[in-house]
């Protein structure tokens, strides 16, 4: 441990922007699974606990695809337009059912759902790690210290597009008009003549083709196997908890953070605490949260 | 107290633990399992029914009860520690006699469950500012990282698992032996977990569970009793967790943390049973297991999918539980009646009852 | 005031731009029966919040009995022997009537409950003899939820007396309750106060109620205390009758 630290700070300090820019590269997608989770935690007090598996699924999706040689850019689509579909069938068969219910059904009901999902993948494509391989050139800096695929590059590059259009059509069109309305006031929209089932159901369906989209992303920069849905899931608690709910700055910085101090507890402790660095992340946003509201006479609700 | 609908409940449940093993003896671990899922639901609901803090983590205590029993057998009568055991991967085979093993299991279980207890006060001091998703993504943020964590422990096998002390006796009596101590814990659990639901103490953790900013604001000292809460369950995982690993005879990451398993099955067995109820937790677990080792064997790799299945359906579609659903159906069997007398000496006139 | 119980000095809180309470001064006397009322919005139940702890105040001090309380939090002043009910009638929903009574009682360190203590005996023989004082024995056996609204805030009211508190602090009481029901439930308020020694504040709209159950009367408007004083004297003050017929 003392060697890595060493290494970065004092042998190669160089290394740092390397590891900066992963943090970035996974950040970004981080960013777009957690304000799915946001986005249906706000609207439909719905707490997912399958959002990584969703991320995974799509993961497999552009595996699939990429096998029957698909550009990218189509790959994006169809697995977005798939995942849409899936996600609106869920909500159909399971979480219209549970939207009223205390929150820890739909914790338990998504983490069922999680299982089932995990389960279903490993049948399909087996326990074995896969990544997508998009042969494209890596760009290398400071003797070799430094590398860049551009794979991730355009990964980044997809994943602000994504992010700048749901911005767009969560401001500009109807539907997300509708969307943040029944956010606010379920009962209100109602009233108003909003369908908010219809809404509902887009939401979800809509976060499903978010993080799909996210894994994606995933497949092409990392790898996925059919149980790392959880970290996943994890990651995007902890910072929706650091962020807050429908802060979409929030949780671009959040996710940014998570992606940098992965990627640093990776170096300097070494890949064993993989799993265990967006946990203990977790643990330690929802403590900090605790103090901090404790200073305010409250507890994290 | 006791009603006679408990009393045929307890006969029926006192003649399967005692006869089941006898007249089947192939199924006896079998049954074990089914007491120690009935332990695992039991204690669970103190904290997720009747206090309404739902712990997706209970199994962290269970987890570190194995490890901790481990420790303590190996160490206690193996003179080269654990270390050299673990690190020889299994090659080391000492031989306990039979005074030293159970003596070792003895201190194991004990040390076990004073582990899981210990473990979840240091818990409670931070867990319990949060309320709801975030208590219960947090406990299993708990689970997680504590399997994680043990795994980059070399001193108890890192990922390769430890193998436990061989049983000093045959194949039969092994299984007799741990079936009587799976079975003896979850009577002693249930029944401690009685008395205490008929006290003051089930009344408070039932108030939490309703309102716990009012139970506040009514100067219920609430953290006491989530601690004792969480205490009690953690004490009896702990324990159970020793069992466990003893049984199984080889721990790793795995056996000791199984997540997806047990700690998800305690949950959905008293959903199943239904929530914050005495009966509700033995039930579901009965059912649950009945239908898991019945139908595991014929549905080959779709084992796992067919559980999610049954989860998420347990879940989406039937959450009240069988308890809940009765008490719905039938209140009056439950005490809940209109008494017409309006005064409590029944002489004196009522104020203004309408 | 020569003996007060609840000593507020100069208290102020704001929420974001909106300044609730402005340099609030006020006591309540032992063994009294004090009354707070304002127009709606004034920063009454702001004023109580403050009192019990359920957020931070911005400035001044709160002190319960001698003691300085604005840095503790809501259980620990409930158990120094303050309670409060709530505007929305605050029960354990789940529970039946009885059970709800049984669990309220003090919790304060000098009481004689006991965490594993058995609900039957004394406990319970109080707890029925507060269901019929405030009309709900027969009902005794319900899940509290199931009950009408009025009757929700007598139960609060009889687990509040239950606890045996020091100081009781009531917001609207009156509220939502069967207008047949009011009088007796002033009545007991007040055989509360004499019988059992319970010092209560009350927030109350209805100015019939307030008027004859309290001896001093605080007046609030806009955040800011606006007059005190027995109830005759404030019936005839014009500011008080100027901020409750539209002053702003």
């Amino acid at each position: 441990m003392l060697d890595n630290l060493q290494l970065l700070f004092v042998w190669a300090p160089v290394i740092n922007i390397q590891i900066i820019l992963e943090g970035i590269f996974v950040g970004a997608v981080f960013a777009l699974s957690a304000y799915g989770l946001a986005l249906v935690w706000g609207v439909m007090n719905i707490k997912n606990l399958a959002q990584g598996d969703f991320v995974i699924m799509g993961g497999y999706m552009a595996l699939a695809l990429t096998a029957a040689d698909i550009p990218l850019a189509l790959i994006l689509l169809i697995v977005i337009t798939a995942m849409f579909i899936y996600g609106w069938i869920v909500y159909v068969v399971m979480i219209r059912r549970i939207i009223d219910q205390d929150m820890f059904v739909s914790l338990l009901a998504t983490f069922g759902l999680s299982l089932l999902m995990q389960q279903v993948m490993n049948l399909i494509f087996g326990p074995e790690v896969r990544t997508v391989d998009m042969e494209l050139p890596v760009y290398d800096f400071f003797d070799n210290m430094v590398t860049i695929p551009s794979s991730k590059i355009i990964s980044l590059f997809l994943a602000a597009v994504i992010a700048t259009c749901v911005v767009i059509f969560m401001k500009k069109s109807r539907t997300g008009q509708a969307i943040r309305a029944t956010a606010q006031d379920p009962r209100a929209a109602r009233v108003l003549g909003i369908d908010t089932d219809r809404v509902y159901a887009f939401t979800f369906a809509f976060n499903a083709a978010l993080c799909g989209a996210a894994g994606v992303l995933v497949s092409i920069i990392w790898v996925i196997q059919p149980f790392y849905g959880i970290t996943y899931s994890v990651r995007s608690f902890a910072i929706v908890t650091a962020a807050g709910l429908g802060n979409l700055p929030g949780v671009i910085s959040a996710a940014f953070g998570i992606g940098l101090f992965e990627k640093y507890t990776g170096i300097i402790l070494g890949t064993a605490y993989e799993v265990a660095a967006p946990v203990s992340i977790l643990l330690l946003v929802l403590i900090w949260r605790q103090i901090s509201m404790r200073r305010n006479r409250q507890v994290v609700k | 107290m006791i009603k006679s609908n408990d009393v045929m409940a307890y006969g029926a449940l006192g003649v399967l633990g005692i006869l089941g093993p006898i007249l089947f003896p192939d199924y006896t671990l079998s049954i074990a399992y089914l007491w120690m899922m009935v332990l695992m639901a039991c204690t669970w609901d103190t904290l997720g029914g009747q206090m309404g803090y739902n712990s997706l983590g209970n199994i962290t205590f269970f987890g570190v009860g194995m490890y901790v029993s481990a420790i303590v057998q190996i160490s206690f009568f193996y003179d080269g520690g654990v270390g050299e055991y673990t690190s020889a991967m299994g090659s080391i085979k000492p031989e306990f006699t039979d005074s030293e093993y159970f003596l070792g299991l003895f201190w194991g279980i004990l040390a076990a469950s004073v582990a899981g207890l210990v473990l979840s006060v240091l818990f409670s001091s931070f867990m319990f500012g949060l309320r709801g998703p975030y208590f219960a993504i947090g406990s299993l943020g708990l689970a997680i990282a504590a399997a994680e964590l043990t795994i980059t422990i070399d001193y108890v096998g890192g990922a390769s698992g430890i193998s436990m002390p061989l049983f000093p006796g045959d194949i039969e009596f092994r299984s007799t032996f741990f079936y009587m101590l799976c079975f003896g814990a979850a009577v002693i659990a249930h029944f401690l977990l009685r008395w205490l639901y008929s006290t003051q103490f089930g009344l408070a953790i039932n108030a939490i569970r309703d309102d716990e900013d009012k139970a506040e604001a009514m100067g219920i000292p609430t953290l006491v009793y989530k601690r004792i809460g969480w205490g009690i369950a953690a004490f009896f995982m702990g324990g159970i967790g020793a069992i466990a690993g003893n049984m199984a005879g080889f721990i790793d990451k795995e056996v000791a943390y199984p997540v997806p398993t047990f700690g998800i099955f305690m949950v959905a067995m008293v959903l199943l049973g239904g929530k914050g109820t005495l009966w509700g937790p033995v039930l579901g677990a009965i059912i649950f297991h009945v239908i898991k080792e019945t139908t595991w064997t014929y549905l080959l790799n779709l084992q796992w999918v067919a559980l999610g299945l049954i989860l998420i359906v347990n879940i989406v579609y039937f959450q009240q539980g069988i308890m809940g659903w009765l008490q719905a159906k039938f209140p009056e069997r439950f005490g809940i009646v209109v008494d017409p007398s309006t005064t409590q000496v029944g002489s004196r006139q009522g104020g203004d009852g309408q | 005031m020569s003996d007060p119980i609840i000593n507020v000095e100069n208290v102020s809180k704001s929420y974001g731009g909106v300044h609730a309470n402005v340099d609030i001064t006020m006591q309540v006397e032992r063994g009294s029966i004090t009354g707070i009322i304002g127009p709606n919005g004034c920063g009454k139940t702001t004023l109580f919040n403050s009192i019990v702890g359920y957020h931070p105040i911005d400035q001044g001090s709160i002190q319960f009995d001698g003691q300085e309380i604005s840095k503790l939090r809501v259980g620990d002043i409930a158990r120094l022997g303050m309670l409060r009910t709530f505007q929305q009638t605050r029960i354990y929903s789940k529970m039946d009537c009885v059970d709800n009574m049984q669990i309220s009682v003090s919790h304060r360190p000098d009481s004689k409950s006991s965490i594993f203590a058995s609900r039957k005996g004394e406990i319970r023989d109080r707890a029925e003899h507060l269901l019929e004082f405030v009309g709900l024995y027969s009902k005794r056996n319900l899940i509290s939820g199931d009950l009408s609204f009025g009757q929700q805030k007598l139960l609060e009211l009889a687990m509040a007396l239950m606890n045996e508190p020091k100081a009781l602090l009531l917001d609207e009481p009156t509220a939502g309750i069967n207008p047949t029901l009011i009088n007796g439930l002033i009545d007991r308020l007040r055989r509360a106060n004499e019988e059992l020694g319970i010092t209560l504040c009350v927030i109350e709209h209805n100015m019939r109620v307030i008027m004859n159950l309290a001896s001093h009367i605080y007046c609030l408007s806009n955040g800011h205390m606006l007059a005190d004083g027995k109830p005759a004297e404030l019936q005839n003050d014009q500011r008080v009758i100027d901020a409750y017929l539209g002053g702003h």
